[in-house]
């Protein structure tokens, strides 16, 4: 929990607490969860589902005030949704009644900015996807649905960008496909990444460093550094040290002391390890 | 050999949809043409066939039992009325129009921006909420006798009628669209800065369009039934004023005429509507 701050760090989230109020009393999300994101790294939270991963990237994102605590980009403290950071969701969350080059401009429109439509073709063309902008998103598959989701993030060039389980849904063939597809991008952009999951393989394969989230109300278990070499191949997911460091990212989770503030806690936490 | 021609085009216009490839593009394009010919002609053809058959078997039912006018005149008499009198329908039919129109405009735009404004505000929902059901319950054809009595037998007590019947069912129905949200949706719009008026604008509009469109149609048809139905209470004109002037005065030819006209009508803002409905909500099927 005491990360040292360095001066490269481009997010840093401190001592961040969350509440929600709901019919049955306070909720406890997230409690006292400090994290720092260096500059161009690639961040991965994991935790189980339901203990606030989401809940502290909506904050991050300023979607959602902390009840205590800070989140800081480039320094200043985030107080509402902030021109710096692209959102990537569950899902594409694309909307169904704009063409896939109307739902890209979208974020163009509520700016008020003129669109780079070559920045914009190129990304189209770097995910695959050139020629497809008069399509509408249910004519495209989950996979594909998510690659325009990406462009839409960088098609503003943002340097941060924050992406909530934007794999849960897809089948385990395509979610390798956009795991490649998503570290590439990162090594030709350096953006700045946190990767929410709950997968631990794929945060595993994707990430620097780790931060391991307790079941809710979620807290900082453990950080974990990852180093294999870049760019890393889908091979790396049948080495030992990756199986290894997966049971140990698990086995992290589940002895996770969870005193619970509001709320039944689960006796046992699932990781998720039918993917991969 | 009519079975034998469509069993030989079905194929041909399945494979076009599955290949869609530009390679075979030339010869599937024609044979998408080809296939979509017989398709539509084989189905005229049934609904011409269909129609005469309706048609042609009541002026024979009614010519051979000698049904008598009264009670229903043969379509050909119907068709002769509708084209010889038509200047005795015609200037009533505008009169049905003008209030159908101006009493819509009114509801519709009324209940478009109640809607709009109450689906904000949760608390105002529950507060109009058993007002809007007893519009949308009470029939507002039983107003009209009151409305005659306040405003003469002029347009207005019409319009009003149609305004309050096409009002609430529009707004029901719209209201219904707009709380639809869908919390990510408009997460994504924040997360680029929209203001509330932009996520109306851009999310909640959009997604509560196929609601508005369907009430629209529904507030379209009840506006016409409640102009003929004021029509016949009261007052010297309109479409519904010539339904009892024909039926008191044994006219049958002339009132089934009249019932055509209205039956074209409301098919007229149906398909008006069905066609809007896939231009602008076809993304939701």
């Amino acid at each position: 929990m005491s990360e040292a701050m360095g001066a490269g760090d481009k997010l840093v989230v401190e001592n961040a607490t969350k509440y929600y109020d709901t019919k049955s009393g306070p909720l406890h999300a997230v409690d006292n969860f400090s994290m720092s994101v260096a500059e161009g790294g690639f961040t991965c939270v994991v935790g189980p589902s339901g203990c606030g991963k989401t809940t502290l990237l909506w904050c991050m994102a300023g979607l959602h005030d902390l009840t205590g605590g800070t989140v800081k980009i480039d320094g200043e403290t985030v107080t509402g949704p902030h021109p710096q950071v692209g959102m990537i969701f569950q899902e594409a969350n694309l909307l169904p009644w704009r063409t896939l080059t109307k739902n890209i401009l979208l974020p163009f429109e509520i700016k008020r900015q003129k669109p780079d439509l070559d920045h914009i073709d190129r990304l189209l063309d770097r995910v695959g996807l050139s020629g497809f902008g008069n399509k509408f998103p249910r004519e495209l598959s989950g996979g594909m649905q998510q690659r325009v989701a990406i462009v839409r993030a960088l098609s503003f060039n943002p340097s941060v960008l924050l992406m909530d389980e934007p794999f849960g849904a897809l089948d385990a063939f395509t979610r390798d496909e956009m795991n490649l597809l998503v570290e590439e991008i990162w090594l030709e952009t350096h953006k700045t990444i946190v990767f929410i999951t709950h997968n631990i393989t794929e945060a595993v394969f994707l990430s620097d460093r780790i931060f391991v989230m307790s079941a809710r109300p979620g807290r900082l278990v453990k950080i974990f550094d990852i180093s294999f070499a870049r760019p890393r191949s889908l091979d790396l997911l049948a080495t030992k040290e990756v199986f290894d460091l997966v049971n140990e990212i698990k086995a992290e989770i589940e002895h996770a002391p969870s005193q619970g503030a509001g709320g039944p806690q689960p006796t046992t936490v699932k990781g998720d390890r039918a993917h991969g | 050999m009519a079975d034998k021609q469509l069993g030989d085009k079905i194929p041909e216009f399945g494979k076009r949809q599955a290949g869609g490839g530009q390679a075979g593009g030339l010869s599937d394009m024609s044979g998408f043409g080809g296939g979509t010919g017989a398709r539509t002609f084989w189905e005229i053809v049934a609904i011409v066939m269909v129609a005469v058959c309706v048609i042609g078997g009541t002026e024979i039912a009614v010519r051979v039992m000698e049904v008598p006018q009264y009670v229903m005149p043969p379509p050909s008499a119907i068709f002769m009325a509708l084209i010889t009198d038509f200047e005795f329908i015609g200037p009533h039919l505008v009169h049905t129009l003008i209030e159908l129109f101006s009493g819509y405009t009114i509801g519709a735009a009324t209940g478009l921006l109640l809607a709009a404004i109450i689906t904000q505000f949760p608390f105002a929902e529950k507060i109009v909420a058993p007002y809007v059901l007893m519009l949308v319950t009470t029939p507002m054809l039983a107003l009209v006798p009151l409305l005659i009595l306040r405003f003469g037998f002029g347009y207005e007590p019409r319009i009003i009628a149609v305004a309050l019947a096409s009002g609430p069912m529009v707004m029901i129905n719209a209201a219904t669209g707009f709380r639809r949200v869908d919390l990510a949706k408009i997460a994504l719009a924040r997360s680029f800065g929209a203001t509330t008026f932009q996520i109306f604008t851009k999310i909640r509009v959009p997604m509560a369009l196929p609601m508005i469109i369907v009430g629209l149609m529904i507030g379209a048809i009840f506006g016409l039934l409640t102009a003929v139905g004021a029509e016949m209470v009261g007052g010297g004109f309109g479409l519904g004023n010539r339904l009892t002037t024909f039926s008191a005065t044994l006219q049958m030819p002339q009132f089934f005429a009249v019932v055509v006209v209205l039956s074209i009508l409301g098919i007229l803002i149906y398909v008006a509507f069905f066609l809007i409905g896939k231009k602008w909500a076809s993304w939701q099927a």
